[in-house]
């Protein structure tokens, strides 16, 4: 073999601790090794053209680089050696980046680290196989997981894109939190007004399919066929025959149930319909409360529909669809607030959560958009927002800020001196974190022209005087003295995290996810909407924080990828997948218990039982060649005689 | 189970009537006390703010007697004697403040010291709330009442380990037990003022004028404590924080052994109710006519 070596300097990244020219000169005396060299940036045209005549010039049959991690520029390196005509699995990368340069200052210990990691590389090199990838065949269909902004956004641009869409929402409506909403920032333009057009567009997009009340069951197979089964809820009305009339909802006699679009500030009927630009606008059964479900008796609302449409009969349904690709977008959930005794832990009604204020600020809401107390339906005069509650706090493990709480608490204080002129507004704030587009210019204005008395510091405690009244206890930090605040009502900005079910989920999609749940992208910067499972992208708040336009910008962004990766016809498989050596199986069967993704199965085959391994479903972890008792099941590209071969190359150098 | 009783030094000065009424609800309820014989002062805020090591000596000399008269359990009625009795064997597990602490002592501390913990905790452990509701002669039904438990009862959360440090419930699970409506009262574990009485005498007006105003506004007919200090600034204090408040409060503050002694049909003398500054007597004449 014809092994080529190029250490890389990266700038000064690497060759600032490593003596590249030193290692260049120690590869050149390994095994198959007959060049070796030490260029600048290997990865930029220039080296990479230096690579492709190095392989003509001294008939290279292998090629390794050491420089970055081959997460940054492995595939960059394999089209480079497919370009001068090798297989680009005759490629080995070498670390000396991240693994040596970055962590350590001494020059003659990193090059000994350097030269060492490069002999490993080597070794390996030398006993790879040209591998060959599959081309198979790509549904041309997208899943969206989630009818929030982010899943709307990425559904219609699939839509438009020609891709019909699965479009799977929990609620009885899309619009997620933002159709709770009652203005936005920095515009103050209704939350409504601009979500409502494009929930009509997904309701009535012909390439648009929609599953409201609906939740992913499980996820089988991989990029380009993905088989979904979607459990559709029962709802106890006949979508079908339901026009949102409304009759059943005035005449349902169970008026004491808890409204979750409301969030708890309203109480709501057995039968409901979350909200008038609900879509789809349909009606739902909450089988806890409903009379006729629990009791056997009532009846009510099937006797007014005038469609006929209440069935509480039906049950839940499964059904199951076929997709090339997946946008997981399902948002977020408030903190538990409750956690915070000191803040009554929700004993006090006048003691809400942003969001329930959103909702008495909206004129859709219960109380009409009208401010209004929970407790008496008084209409507050003093009225505290306190921010960070739930976020930048380590006693609860949030150590995280939630992002859009310092904006959205600006708009809530500049809406409610436009609602109730003579009320003032106070709010607690640690920093105002106000970087987006016009958002500083927002908060001076909420400061500026709202009288909004910004206190900085934190609450210690909120409490009923007996009076009627909520004591507000803090700390001025900027004057150094605690302060106290007679409010009528308490907003609390309530921090965020991955809405309920999301890990499960995560596990379903085989993506990864962080300490609050939220769903971990590929690369934080470079591949921000895409994840290490392919063909699974996600959008929105699931991901992190972010505000409307950035999640509608991730929603946009997740459908590029989508049109891009199943623009194709067919996909190539990866073939670094395992590999059964008959001549050694027993067929023992370890090895199709062990493979999480059921990629390994037995067949029979002219009378035999054999192992066989569907290309396409294998994700190359590794798994089963550990179980095997017999060595027969290799990972093609990682065999066992390449990591031994890898750990002697350590141990003799 | 032998239990070590550490009275404090308040026990025998300022909140006599927390001693007895201790005493008596723990032979009440059948808990044997063993006094540690020739106690110090737990050094309480002057040792541990001059010196850890100091304080943990004071306190260590203490749980040193309590393990050599074979104790399990340390047990006090002051939350400030408890929190540098815990501090102290917490730090003790150090072997260097081992070492310093030792260099204070004419004899080295005992390997092994036994952990500590409030009365109150005591007996709730070893009677619980069936049997303590079973033994209640005199119902304290009638009487609306507020526990305040002080800021040291319950913090830090991982040294004195009592329930939420915001949001204890155990004075009221016991005294609803004995018979007593139990008010929300959101001011349980705020800052009475403490030791700034002396020198910032305004402080601990404004803080204890706070709570015992919440407390009159909720329309309580007591404030049930369990800190002799607490108690000091609450009772003794009150005067002042009326002042301050321009308002007349009169409101009784009892230890909560006061309250669970009336409540197993204790003599009110023997729990001391004559040391109390507020009078308790309208308080225990709506007790006898909610009886009638």
């Amino acid at each position: 073999m014809r092994i080529g070596v190029f250490i890389c300097h990266c700038g000064s990244n690497i060759g600032g601790t490593v003596d590249c020219a030193e290692v260049a000169k120690r590869a050149a005396t390994f095994p198959d090794v007959v060049y070796a060299t030490d260029p600048m940036y290997t990865c930029a045209e220039p080296g990479q053209a230096a690579i492709e005549a190095a392989i003509h010039e001294y008939a290279l049959d292998g090629v390794v680089v050491a420089s970055c991690s081959p997460r940054m520029h492995e595939p960059t390196f394999r089209r480079t050696v497919e370009r001068a005509g090798l297989n680009p699995f005759m490629f080995e990368m070498a670390n000396i980046r991240e693994h040596v340069s970055w962590i350590g200052k001494d020059v003659e210990p990193n090059t000994n680290k350097a030269t060492e990691l490069v002999a490993m590389a080597v070794e390996k090199l030398r006993r790879n196989q040209p591998l060959f990838a599959q081309e198979f065949p790509v549904i041309k269909k997208v899943l969206i997981i989630g009818g929030g902004v982010a899943g709307i956004q990425a559904a219609l641009d699939c839509a438009d894109g020609g891709l019909p869409v699965i479009l799977v929402e929990r609620e009885a409506t899309i619009g997620g939190k933002m159709a709770k909403l009652d203005k936005t920032f920095p515009t103050i333009d209704c939350s409504a007004c601009i979500l409502g057009p494009k929930m009509v567009d997904c309701a009535q997009h012909p390439n648009i399919t929609l599953y409201a009340k609906s939740e992913i069951e499980d996820i089988g197979g991989y990029v380009g066929n993905f088989q979904v089964k979607i459990k559709k809820k029962a709802t106890y009305v006949d979508w079908h025959k339901c026009t949102g009339c409304g009759t059943c909802l005035e005449k349902c006699p169970s008026k004491d149930v808890p409204d979750r679009f409301n969030e708890g500030v309203a109480k709501t009927r057995a039968i409901t319909i979350a909200f008038p630009q609900a879509i789809p606008k349909k009606a739902v059964i909450n089988a806890d409360y409903c009379r006729q479900i629990t009791k056997g008796k009532c009846g009510v609302c099937a006797k007014v529909c005038p469609t006929k449409a209440i069935n509480y009969e039906m049950k839940d349904e499964v059904v199951t669809e076929e997709v090339g690709a997946i946008v997981a977008a399902t948002g977020y959930d408030l903190v538990d607030w409750h956690v915070y005794q000191e803040y009554g832990g929700g004993k006090y009604p006048d003691v809400i959560t942003s969001l329930a204020y959103e909702r008495l600020m909206n004129a859709s809401g219960p109380t009409g958009g009208h401010i209004l107390r929970p407790s008496d339906g008084r209409e507050p005069k003093n009225i505290v927002f306190v921010q960070c509650v739930g976020s930048r706090d380590r006693s609860i493990g949030r150590p995280g800020c939630s992002g859009f709480c310092c904006m959205y608490t600006a708009k809530q204080a500049i809406l409610t001196k436009d609602h109730i002129p003579d009320s003032k507004s106070y709010v607690f704030y640690m920093d105002i974190r106000a970087t987006g587009k016009l958002y500083d210019e927002f908060t001076r204005r909420a400061v500026e022209e709202y009288g909004t008395e910004y206190i900085r510091g934190r609450v210690s405690q909120i409490y009923p005087d007996g009076l009627g009244h909520l004591v507000v206890m803090g700390m001025d930090t900027l004057l150094g003295q605690p302060v106290e605040i007679k409010a009528d009502l308490v907003v609390l900005a309530v921090g965020i995290e991955a809405s309920a079910g999301a890990k499960e989920l995560a596990e379903k999609l085989r993506i990864s996810y962080d300490h609050a749940g939220f769903f971990m992208e590929s690369h934080v910067k470079l591949k921000p909407v895409e994840t290490n499972t392919a063909g699974v992208f996600v959008a929105g708040v699931c991901q992190g924080t972010k505000d409307i336009p950035a999640s509608v910008a991730q929603g946009s962004a997740c459908a590029a990828k989508v049109l891009g990766l199943l623009s194709r016809d067919t996909l190539s498989s990866n073939p670094q997948i395992a590999r059964v050596n008959n001549m050694r199986c027993v067929v023992c069967g370890k090895c199709v218990r062990t493979c999480p993704f059921g990629a390994i199965k037995s067949v029979e085959e002219r009378g035999r039982t054999q192992i066989r391994v569907i290309e396409t479903m294998c994700q190359g972890c590794g798994l089963c060649t550990s179980t095997c008792p017999q060595g027969a099941i290799q990972l093609a590209h990682a065999t066992d005689n390449q990591i031994l071969a890898e750990v002697n190359a350590l141990c003799q150098i | 189970m032998n239990i070590a009783y550490y009275p404090g030094c308040s026990a025998h000065g300022s909140s006599l009537d927390y001693e007895l009424s201790t005493q008596a609800c723990c032979k009440a309820l059948g808990i044997t006390l063993n006094e540690i014989s020739g106690w110090n002062c737990c050094g309480s805020t002057p040792a541990h703010a001059t010196s850890h090591e100091l304080s943990a000596a004071l306190c260590g000399r203490n749980l040193d007697l309590a393990a050599k008269q074979g104790a399990d359990l340390v047990v006090t009625p002051c939350p400030s004697c408890l929190s540098n009795l815990k501090a102290a064997k917490e730090r003790l597990d150090d072997v260097d403040f081992r070492h310093k602490v030792n260099a204070l002592l004419d004899a080295p501390l005992s390997q092994t010291l036994p952990e500590s913990t409030s009365v109150m905790q005591a007996m709730a452990e070893s009677v619980p709330l069936d049997v303590l509701a079973g033994k209640v002669t005199k119902s304290l039904a009638g009487l609306k009442l507020v526990a305040y438990y002080g800021c040291l009862m319950s913090r830090p959360r991982e040294r004195m380990k009592f329930e939420d440090p915001e949001n204890p419930m155990l004075m009221e699970r016991m005294l609803e037990a004995c018979g007593a409506e139990m008010l929300d009262f959101p001011l349980k574990t705020a800052c009475c003022g403490a030791a700034f009485g002396i020198p910032n005498r305004k402080l601990t007006q404004q803080n204890s004028g706070r709570i015992l105003n919440l407390a009159h506004d909720l329309q309580a007919d007591a404030i049930v404590v369990a800190c002799p200090l607490c108690q000091m600034n609450l009772d003794l204090r009150q005067g002042q924080a009326e002042r301050g408040l321009n308002k007349v409060l009169n409101l009784p503050i009892l230890y909560y052994t006061q309250f669970i002694g009336l409540a197993l049909g204790l003599e009110p003398k023997d729990l001391g109710l004559k040391k109390l500054i507020v009078s308790p007597n309208n308080l225990l004449a709506k007790w006898a006519q909610a009886k009638n």
